[in-house]
């Protein structure tokens, strides 16, 4: 916890070299620590600022802005039930109220058990399925107090545990995409003369710095498909 | 650096060659502003074209010395554009040809008002009780560009108040507009970003990182851009009501860079300075040390009367029976043992004219030349008035500088600032070749440590083949050459300025030396072997014998020799010029025991200082703000000091004491007034011939005068123009508070009458059609005298030879004793903000090292040499280059054994063994 391990310390360099400037990756590298710890620690955000060039200060700056990232301590899933107009209409207070008496915690609380995080969202342009309830980004509407109940059940019984990973993990397959615009350190010193003209390991591929460590994708943990998820 | 000076135009460009307008005149725009036919440069910002034109465009977030970011959107004007007139802000958009701009038509004043209610909505409107109150740009611009009232009647937001974001800085996060000057100024100019915007919309608040707070060395002046009261600074906060100040521009005097500043003082007490923007020294910055350094000015131990020894006991006496003493002292080590047994050691924090008095009283009257005004910790003073000079301007915008000193950042801070600027953002190469890298190094080109004492034999790696300086005409570089490191030799460094000026021909050199004063009292003489005017005594004796009367025979000791005289009892008389060797001089031993030894040692200065507590007499004198006269700055540019409040007690001015000791001894130094010191300075001192007292103490100086005065000639105001420079470029012309804004250039000088605005724009049109005097040594006038004026001193590199390189020693690290701008010093320890401040002791390691010294980070290592020993803890630092352990200078208090007791001061380098201590 805290500082970024190892494996995560090389799959930021990986990101830092994607981008002309290095603080382009200062977001990107924000959601990779968010993915490690749940939220962003502030040994997270010094690592962070080192990788980029910047200074910690800048580094939480930046994160605070941003309200998928989070400097705090948040659950182990954080609902974010949207109350923008098409969910208004279709009771989005009525369950928001219902959840913070079920939780028994108010919006932007976390429960002491550290399970659930409820925050009030802005529109999360999932208007048809009001109301739209997002629990760490992955959608689930439309959502009534009922389906609230089930939705936490559900989560705290790990029914869901293949559709919502831990508060942080955007995407459990790691790909490696984008041209490095420049090299990470490892190849340019690369004493293997034939490696000089080659394009650099890992560009296109589709595979993370090491495999092992990365769970595979099942297609029931595709991304594409969460969105059909529902609760209950 | 592209000075952005627009708006704070320098009104004395005073001789420095290299200024913007140098290269050829671009063609100038044609635009309409509001009606008027006007013209603008090419790449002018529409706000700053507007304000030459006399056209004031509201404005929060613009400050002329920052990049531009549009962000508080005050200053929108319409502007012409294809589609027909759009709002467009006028800080962030730059001139067209053929552009019409309205800066005053119903739309544009619309949005203006528009936009100060939005701001308005969260601001608390507590200026009753807020510092900024009545010198606050958002209350001057609500009334003059805002609609009136507001129509926001919901609750404004509310934060926990004041918190601390660094030592001295504290925040009202709830006044807060969001223009976002200070978080630019820490990362653009500062380079230090430990404050950042968090969160967003009405939740956003500057703050720092946790655990990290604000203590950047210039965070003051985030809180004097500021402009609302949101940010306050610690010793000024709940302090004064802008209406209850009185002010006068000076010069400060906490280091030598000269940074020029609005002393500000509230009943008798001065509370407050601000950086005035003088183009060429400090560009409106100012370190925290020179900002709130003034408390030591008001500290309760400040000396106000004379003291005697009387069995054995310092007590109060009057003036005349210490002065008295004193003569009597004097008199008789000069006709038992000859005037060489008396010497004046320190004076650099004198004013000019203090410094030429007490050369005159130690040559001409005492007949000694055991003068020197710095403390074994400087460089020779011929080196240093002998070089080819650079000024900071010259320095900024040539090709590459060379750093030889040490920390500036520690040591002269905003000639850092400078430097680190003109590096980040204009291209100029730093190569940093201190034995510890600086903090210039951060945006350096080239970072090459040289070897502690062996500074001259880094000069060839620098400019041969593959070095950062190879093939580089000499003409382009500037080497800001200091005393990197206090156990190291000046001879070091000075064979090193040898070594650049045979290896570069061309190369300046600006002397990075750090008492306030201490140009001056080498040009003023204050060295032993040198005379004023930048003589050698040899050369100039037949002149000042014709001016002064008598010289001394041969020329007399350096501050060692003097206190190795004392200690070895062949001195009689020592005299402190503000002077506390137990402290300040790198080898406290032989200090202590010269002291002690003195039979008869007097102090003259400010504070009761440990070297003080051992005088036989001790004389109080007047202290920065108290004092008039004329500094000298490291480029050797004088400027004006204005006295803004009366010593304490009965302290008197440095040049009074000279001439009251001198008539103790029977002579009149033949000074009644401090113009007219200056008057003789000018006239017999051949350095400073052309810099008359108009030109020097008069408002045409606001920016000072660089000597030698050039044949090129000094522009000056035009008689009863007003020099008074705004403090602050959001200042809204036609409120009153603003004009009490700038600051006249003496105690006392005439109001300008309520309404009239003090306009650098007015000066310039005052000066048309006039031509300015053309003042050069030629036109001076010749004083009676048949003796041929001296020359100045010229370097001869093969005077300053190679000393030889230190034994090695492998088990041994060369200690670097490296400054720190907070120390144990009598002036830091007397201002209560800033004397916490000072670091604690730790001895500098790389992590090589410390492992192989099987040492933890924070545990504690004795460091010992030939002298003694020292036990402290270590502290991991990879900046440190390998073989060499850093300590800090003057960290101890001076009852406690610290660094200077393990220095000797003899060593080329000094050689220290880390040995591991068992709890």
């Amino acid at each position: 916890m805290g500082r970024l391990s190892a494996e995560n310390r090389q799959r930021a360099e990986a990101i830092v070299a994607v981008y002309p400037e290095r603080r382009s990756a200062l977001v990107p590298l924000c959601h990779l620590a968010q993915a490690q710890d749940g939220y962003l620690t502030e040994e997270a955000m010094e690592d962070i600022a080192k990788l980029c060039g910047v200074s910690p200060a800048e580094v939480r700056g930046t994160a605070s802005f941003y309200d998928m990232l989070h400097t705090e301590p948040v659950g182990r899933y954080v609902f974010a039930i949207c109350t923008n107009i098409a969910c208004m209409l279709a009771g989005a207070y009525d369950v928001l109220g219902h959840a913070e008496e079920r939780l028994g915690i108010h919006s932007g609380q976390t429960t002491p058990d550290g399970m659930f995080t409820i925050e009030e969202a802005e529109c999360l342009a999932g208007c048809d399925r009001a109301v739209c309830v997002q629990v760490n980004h992955r959608f689930f509407g439309p959502v009534d107090e009922e389906g609230f109940d089930r939705l936490v059940e559900d989560l705290s019984a790990g029914r869901l545990d293949g559709t919502v990973p831990p508060h942080g993990v955007l995407n459990r397959v790691h790909r490696a995409v984008g041209l490095p615009a420049r090299q990470p350190v490892s190849a340019t010193i690369s004493r293997n003369p034939q490696s000089a003209g080659a394009p650099p390991a890992g560009a296109l591929a589709e595979s993370a710095p090491s495999g092992d460590a990365v769970a595979k994708a099942t297609p029931e943990q595709n991304p594409r498909k969460e969105k059909e998820g529902e609760a209950g | 650096m592209p000075d952005t000076t627009a708006t704070t135009t320098t009104t004395t460009t005073t001789a420095t060659p290299d200024t913007p307008e140098a290269p050829a005149k671009p063609e100038t725009l044609a635009i309409t502003l509001n009606g008027r036919e006007v013209t603008a440069q090419p790449g002018e910002l529409i706000i700053e074209a507007a304000e030459r034109h006399g056209v004031f465009i509201p404005r929060f977030c613009y400050h002329p010395r920052m990049k531009p970011v549009g962000m508080c959107r005050m200053c929108l004007v319409e502007v012409s554009s294809p589609r027909g007139p759009s709002l467009q802000p006028a800080c962030f958009v730059s001139v067209a040809d053929g552009q019409e701009i309205e800066t005053e038509s119903p739309a544009a004043r619309k949005a203006q008002e528009g936009v100060l209610e939005f701001l308005l909505v969260n601001h608390p409107l507590d200026c009753p009780v807020c510092d900024k109150g009545g010198e606050c740009p958002l209350q001057d611009q609500a009334m003059s560009h805002g609609p009136g009232e507001s129509r926001f009647i919901e609750e404004k937001r509310h934060w926990a108040k004041p918190i601390v974001l660094g030592p001295l800085t504290l925040l009202d996060r709830e006044r807060c507009i969001q223009c976002a000057r200070c978080t630019r100024f820490a990362e653009e100019i500062a380079g230090e970003p430990l404050i950042d915007f968090f969160s967003r919309g009405d939740a956003i608040e500057v703050a720092t990182f946790p655990e990290k707070p604000f203590d950047s060395y210039f965070a003051g002046n985030t809180i004097q851009i500021c402009p609302v009261g949101a940010l306050t600074s610690v010793p000024y906060r709940f302090k004064s009501r802008p209406w209850d100040l009185e002010q006068v521009e000076s010069t400060c005097t906490f280091c030598a860079v000269g940074c020029r500043v609005a002393v500000q003082s509230s009943a008798g007490k001065v509370v407050r300075f601000l950086g005035i923007d003088s183009g060429p020294v400090n560009q409106s910055w100012l370190c925290d040390r020179g900002r709130y350094g003034f408390e030591a000015v008001n500290a309760r131990e400040r000396l106000g009367q004379p003291l005697c020894r009387k069995d054995g006991e310092l007590v109060p006496v009057s003036w005349n029976e210490a002065l008295a003493d004193v003569g009597r002292g004097i008199r008789e080590a000069v006709s038992s043992q000859g005037p060489a047994s008396v010497g004046i050691i320190g004076g650099a924090r004198l004013p000019n004219e203090g410094q030429y008095a007490w050369s005159k009283l130690a040559r001409a009257v005492i007949g000694t030349d055991n003068v020197d005004a710095q403390l074994g910790d400087g460089l020779p003073a011929e080196l240093v008035v002998s070089l080819p000079q650079a000024t900071i301007d010259e320095a900024c915008h040539s090709k590459y500088v060379v750093v030889l000193a040490g920390d500036l950042r520690e040591e002269l801070p905003i000639l850092h600032l400078r430097l680190r600027t003109a590096a980040a953002h204009h291209g100029l190469l730093v190569v940093d070749c201190s034995p510890v890298p600086t903090a210039l190094a951060e945006v350096a080109a080239a970072v090459v440590p040289a070897k502690p004492g062996e500074s001259a034999a880094s000069v060839p790696d620098l400019v041969g083949s593959g070095g950062p300086l190879e093939g580089v005409d000499g003409s382009d570089v500037v080497v800001v050459l200091g005393r990197p490191s206090v156990s190291e030799s000046a001879d070091s460094v000075a064979a090193a300025a040898a070594a650049f000026v045979r290896a570069l021909p061309g190369v300046r050199f600006l002397p990075a030396l750090r008492r306030a004063n201490v140009r001056g009292a080498l040009d003023m003489g204050l060295a032993p072997g040198m005379l004023p005017g930048r003589v050698t005594l040899e050369a100039g004796r037949s002149w000042y014998e014709s001016q002064w009367g008598s010289m001394p025979a041969s020329a007399g000791l350096d501050t060692r020799a003097m206190l190795e005289a004392a200690a070895a009892g062949t001195m009689r008389v020592l005299v402190l010029l503000g002077a506390d060797p137990l402290c300040d001089f790198p080898d406290r031993d032989l200090a202590t025991r010269a002291l002690e030894r003195i039979p008869f040692l007097v102090a003259i200065g400010t504070l009761p200082t440990a070297s003080a507590q051992l005088a036989d007499v001790v004389l109080p004198a007047a202290g920065p703000t108290e004092r008039g006269g004329t500094t000298t700055n490291i480029e050797g540019r004088v400027t004006h000091l204005a006295q803004k409040v009366v010593p304490p007690g009965v302290a008197r001015q440095d040049w009074v004491i000279a001439s009251e000791i001198a008539e103790q001894l029977g002579l009149d130094l033949g000074f009644d007034h401090l113009e007219g010191i200056w008057e003789e300075i000018e006239e017999v001192v051949p350095s400073h011939f052309g810099a008359t007292v108009e030109a020097v103490y008069g408002p045409a100086g606001a920016d000072g005068v660089v000597l030698p005065v050039s044949g090129v000639g000094l522009s000056l105001l035009p008689p009863g123009a007003d020099p008074r420079r705004r403090l602050d470029p959001v200042a809204t012309p036609g409120i009153d508070s603003v004009i009490t804004q700038g600051a006249p250039m003496f105690a006392g000088f005439a109001e300008v009458p309520s309404g009239q605005v003090a306009e650098s724009v007015a000066i310039e049109e005052a000066w048309a059609g006039v031509e300015p005097p053309a003042l050069s040594a030629d036109s001076v006038r010749t004083s009676g005298s048949s003796a041929p004026r001296p020359a100045p001193a010229t370097f001869d590199p093969d005077r300053w030879p190679v000393p030889g390189a230190p034994v090695p020693d492998s088990y041994g690290f060369r200690l670097v004793a490296r400054r720190f701008l907070y120390d144990q010093g009598a002036l830091v320890q007397a201002s209560p903000s800033l004397g916490k401040l000072a670091p604690r002791q730790r001895l500098h390691l790389r992590r090589k090292e410390l492992q192989q010294l099987g040492i933890e980070d924070g545990g504690k290592v004795r460091v010992r040499s030939a002298r003694g020993e020292l036990i402290v803890p270590v502290e991991l630092d990879e900046s440190v280059p390998g073989g060499v352990a850093v300590l800090g200078f003057n960290l101890e208090p001076v009852d406690e054994p610290g660094l200077a007791s393990i220095i000797d001061a003899d060593e080329v380098a000094q050689t220290v063994r880390i040995e591991t201590v068992e709890d």
